[in-house]
C-alpha cells in the first residue's frame, strides 16, 4: 500500500518509521538485531555512542505521554543527538496555525527528525508526506492506528524470552483492541514474524469490526483465549471506556478479563506476561501478576530504549549516504 | 436574465446530433429548434423559423441541461472555498443548468432573504439556475421549526436539515407534518447521529486496519427505517439524499413498492469508489456518508439502473486546499463534483450497468421530478436548457481541467469519456468548449 511505502526508500531502507504494515520481515528482523547491539550501551560506564552527533531530534507530542516520550528522549541522547521536546495540548493549539504551518516552522530550524504522537489516525503518515525530504518522521503513536516502536519492543522482548522462532508461539492479546494502536501494531508485527497463533480476548464492544481480517482469532472468554499461550499481553483499559456504554464497570471487567494467578494457570507454565504500561492494577491485572516472576513488564521498558535507538539510527543512516537513485514519490 | 455572456438568445438550431430526451422517450437523430428561450420544436422546424445561430452537433448527444440535486456553492458564508459566480460557471461547463443548494450556508437558508440572495446573485451571473432547499428547523439546530410556508413562498423547492439529522423523533414527526401541510417535499439525510458517533470511515476491515473511527451501515439503515415509519405516519412526500448502502436502497425499493411517496438519490463518487480508496489515508476520499464496500457500490449502481434511485447528483462540496491538508479524521468531508458529474455518470453506460438514455434520465427528468420543476426535458414549450456533449471524447482529468474553484477531487488522473461542448440556459449559450480558455 502506498502509505506504507512512504517509509521505505527505493533501496529498501528505512526512511520514516510509520507503521509495521509495509515492512518486510527482513527489515523488521534487522531493526531487532540492531536493537540487540544497542542493548549493551546502557551497561557501559559512558552510556553514549556518537552515531547521531550534531543531529537535532524533535519530540513532537500532541498527546500526553511520559514513558514513550522519555524513552525516545533517552534513546536520542544515547545516540548523542540534540533533543527538543515540544508538548502541544491539541485543544490549546494556537488557533489558525495548521499542523503544516508548524512543520514548516520546525523545518526552518533545521531539525533532522520528528518523533510524533498525535490523536488522529494517519497523522504520522500525513507529516511524512509533507515534510522536507531531509527529515525523517518516527511515529510514536497516531490515534488508534499504529504505535510501531511499542510493537517492536514487544517483539524484541518476546524474542529474548522465547527465541526467534515465533512459529511455535501462541500469543494472546487481552483488552481494548478497538481503541488500541498498540494492539494493531502488535498484531501486524506478530503476523509478519509468522507467529503460530494470535488470539485477541475482549467483550464485543472492545473488538473492532471484522477483526479476524487482521489475522487473529477472537475470544470473548479469558481462559479460552489464553489457554496454552506462551505470551499473554494485557492492554491498558482507559477509564473513559466506562462512559459511552462500552463496559458496565471496572469491577465486572476485572471479574471477566482481569489477569489473576489462577487464570494465568491456563496459559503455559512458562508463559510470560506483558503490558505496554501504565498498568491499572486491579482492573486489567492483579498486582501479584504484574510484579510476579512471569512479568516482563519492566524489561519491556528497558528494551524500549534500545529499540528506539535502533529505529532512529537506521532512519538517519539512510540520510548519511547520498541518494543516487530517484526516490519513489 | 441579464447575463454577462454576450451570446444572447434568439433563434437557434442545433442540428445533426443524437437527441436524447428521456422524459419524452426520444432517442433519435433530430434537430432542436429554440426560440425566445424555449424549445420551439423537435425534428421539424416550426413555421417561419429562421435560425440566427446554428450549432452543429453531428456525432454529439443533445440532451436536456442537467439538474443537480445537491451542489454547495459556499455562498453565502464560505466564500474562501467558492462563490456562486465560480460554481455556477463550473456548472455551465459541466452541462448543468439547474443546481439545488442545500440549506447549510451561513447564514442558513431559513429565511426568505437568503433564498432571494441566492436567486439574485445567480441570475446576475447568468450561468446556471440556482434553487434552494430551505431549512427544516431554524439554524438547522433541530429544535424549532423554520417558517416553511414563507420559505416555500420565497421559492424553496423543499425543506431539509442538510447533514445535521434531527435526533429528537418528536420534533422530526412535527417537522414532517408541518411540511406536509404545505405540500413541501422533505429532503432527508439518513444518518443516525448516535450510531455515526463522529466516525469518518465505513466501519469495516479498512477502518479497523487504519484505526479510523467507523460509521456502521446501521447508522444509515436505522435512520431510513425510522424515517420511513414517520413518512408513513405523516403522509409527507420525502426524498432520501445520498444513500451509501445497498441495504438502504432495498429498504427504499420496498417502501416504493408499498406505495409510499419516497424517492432517493446517490452521488457519483459512491458509484466509483469504495472504502478501499481511503486505505492510504487519502483525505480526498473523506466523504459523509463514508465510502462503503464494493457490495454497497454495486447495490447503489443497481438502484440507479433500476430507478429506485431516480436521481444521480454531484454532491458538490468545493474546498480550499487547507481543508484537506491535515490528518484524515481532521479533514473536511466532501468532493468537488460539478466537473465530473456527467463523465462519471456516463461510465455506468460504458460499464454496461445501464443505457445512455437511462443515465441521462437520472441527471435530468429524474431530479427535476423530485424538485417538482418543469426542467430536465426538451418538450416543446419547455425552457431551452440544453447540454450538448461529445460522448466519444476521452481525456485524462487533471486539476487544470477543473472549472470549480474546489480542486478536491480524487478523480484526477482518471480517464474520463464524454465532454460537454455547449450548454444553453433558457436559450442562451452559457458555455462553449471551443471558447473555453
Amino acid at each position: 500500500m502506498s502509505a506504507s511505502n512512504l517509509q521505505i526508500d527505493s533501496r529498501g531502507r528505512l526512511r520514516h518509521f510509520l507503521s509495521i504494515e509495509g515492512l518486510t520481515r527482513a527489515l523488521l528482523t534487522d531493526v531487532l538485531d540492531t536493537a540487540e547491539s544497542f542493548a549493551g550501551v546502557a551497561e557501559q560506564s559512558i552510556k553514549k555512542v556518537p552515531l547521531l552527533r550534531g543531529r537535532t531530534i524533535v519530540n513532537l507530542f500532541f498527546e500526553a505521554s511520559t514513558r514513550t516520550r522519555t524513552t525516545f528522549e533517552l534513546a536520542a541522547k544515547r545516540l548523542s543527538a540534540d533533543v527538543l521536546n515540544i508538548n502541544i495540548n491539541a485543544s490549546s493549539t494556537v488557533k489558525g496555525e495548521t499542523l503544516l504551518d508548524m512543520l514548516r516552522n520546525l523545518e526552518a530550524m533545521h531539525c533532522d527528525m520528528f518523533v510524533v504522537r498525535h490523536s488522529d489516525s494517519g497523522a504520522a503518515h500525513f507529516m511524512a508526506r509533507h515534510v522536507a525530504p531531509h527529515i525523517s518522521v518516527i511515529n510514536a503513536g497516531d490515534g488508534r492506528h499504529s504505535h510501531p516502536t511499542q510493537a517492536l519492543l514487544d517483539m524484541f522482548t518476546i524474542r529474548r524470552e522465547k527465541g526467534a522462532d515465533f512459529g511455535r508461539l501462541r500469543v494472546a492479546i487481552v483488552g481494548d483492541i478497538q481503541h488500541s494502536r498498540v494492539a494493531r501494531s502488535q498484531i501486524h508485527a506478530l503476523n509478519l514474524l509468522n507467529t503460530g497463533q494470535v488470539h485477541v480476548v475482549a467483550p464485543r464492544t472492545l473488538v473492532p469490526a471484522q477483526a479476524e481480517q487482521l489475522g487473529v482469532k477472537v475470544f470473548h472468554n479469558l481462559t479460552d483465549g489464553i489457554r496454552d499461550a506462551d505470551v499473554v499481553i494485557m492492554l491498558r483499559l482507559q477509564r473513559e471506556r466506562m462512559q459511552g456504554a462500552l463496559l458496565p464497570s471496572e469491577h465486572e471487567y476485572f471479574q471477566l478479563f482481569g489477569l489473576t494467578e489462577e487464570r494465568l494457570a491456563h496459559a503455559k507454565p512458562d508463559a510470560i506476561v506483558m503490558h505496554p504500561g501504565p498498568i491499572n492494577r486491579g482492573v486489567e491485572m492483579d498486582s501479584q501478576v504484574a510484579d510476579g516472576p512471569r512479568s516482563v513488564i519492566l524489561q519491556q521498558v528497558t528494551h524500549g530504549i534500545a529499540v528506539r535507538m535502533a529505529v532512529m539510527s537506521m532512519a538517519m543512516r539512510q540520510k548519511a549516504a547520498p541518494e543516487t537513485e530517484p526516490e519513489t514519490p | 436574465m441579464s447575463g454577462r455572456n454576450p451570446e444572447s438568445g434568439g433563434h437557434i438550431r442545433i442540428h445533426g446530433g443524437r437527441l436524447v430526451d428521456p422524459a419524452n422517450r426520444v432517442d433519435d437523430v433530430l434537430d432542436l429548434y429554440i426560440a425566445d428561450g424555449r424549445v420551439a420544436a423537435v425534428g421539424k422546424p416550426p413555421a417561419d423559423f429562421r435560425a440566427e445561430r446554428e450549432i452543429d452537433a453531428t456525432g454529439h448527444i443533445v440532451c436536456p441541461g442537467l439538474v443537480d440535486l445537491c451542489a454547495r456553492l459556499r455562498e453565502p458564508g464560505h466564500e474562501h472555498k467558492a462563490t456562486i459566480a465560480s460554481e455556477t460557471r463550473a456548472a455551465a461547463a459541466g452541462g448543468i443548468t439547474t443546481l439545488c443548494s442545500p440549506p447549510d450556508t451561513e447564514p442558513v437558508i431559513d429565511t426568505p432573504a437568503v433564498v432571494q440572495l441566492l436567486r439574485e446573485r445567480s441570475e446576475r451571473y447568468g450561468y446556471a439556475r440556482v434553487v434552494a432547499v430551505g431549512a427544516l428547523t431554524q439554524g438547522l439546530a433541530g429544535e424549532h421549526l423554520s417558517e416553511m410556508a414563507a420559505l416555500k413562498k420565497a421559492g424553496c423547492v423543499g425543506v431539509g436539515n442538510a447533514c445535521t439529522p434531527l435526533t429528537n423523533t418528536l420534533i422530526q414527526r412535527r417537522a414532517l407534518e408541518y411540511a406536509a401541510s404545505f405540500n413541501l417535499t422533505v429532503f432527508l439525510h439518513p444518518q443516525d447521529h448516535w450510531l455515526a458517533n463522529n466516525g469518518c470511515a465505513h466501519e469495516g476491515a479498512i477502518a479497523t486496519r487504519l484505526g479510523l473511527p467507523g460509521v456502521p451501515e446501521a447508522a444509515e439503515t436505522a435512520a431510513v427505517a425510522r424515517d420511513l415509519a414517520l413518512i408513513e405516519q405523516t403522509g409527507v412526500r420525502a426524498h432520501f439524499c445520498r444513500l451509501s448502502t445497498a441495504r438502504a436502497v432495498r429498504m427504499v425499493a420496498r417502501a416504493q413498492y408499498d406505495g409510499l411517496a419516497v424517492s432517493a438519490d446517490t452521488a457519483t463518487p459512491y458509484l466509483h469508489l469504495t472504502e478501499m480508496d481511503v486505505a492510504d489515508f487519502n483525505s480526498l476520499c473523506h466523504v459523509s456518508p463514508p465510502l462503503r464496500t464494493q457490495r454497497d457500490r454495486d447495490g447503489l449502481r443497481a438502484g440507479i439502473a433500476q430507478g429506485t434511485l431516480a436521481a444521480l447528483c454531484s454532491d458538490h462540496q468545493p474546498h480550499e486546499p487547507d481543508a484537506k491538508l491535515a490528518p484524515f479524521p481532521s479533514t473536511e468531508p466532501g468532493i468537488s463534483g460539478l466537473d465530473t458529474l456527467l463523465p462519471l455518470a456516463l461510465r455506468l453506460a460504458r460499464d454496461g450497468d445501464m443505457t445512455v438514455p437511462d443515465v441521462i434520465a437520472r441527471l435530468t427528468c429524474g431530479p427535476a421530478g423530485i424538485l417538482g420543476l418543469p426542467y430536465g426535458t426538451l418538450s416543446p414549450g419547455a425552457s431551452a436548457d440544453v447540454c450538448v456533449f461529445d460522448p466519444q471524447a476521452s481525456w485524462r482529468l487533471t486539476l487544470a481541467d477543473l472549472h470549480s474553484r474546489g480542486h478536491n477531487t480524487p478523480f484526477a488522473g482518471w480517464d474520463l469519456t464524454g465532454r460537454v461542448t455547449h450548454t444553453l440556459l433558457a436559450g442562451r449559450v452559457v458555455y462553449t468548449r471551443s471558447s473555453d480558455r
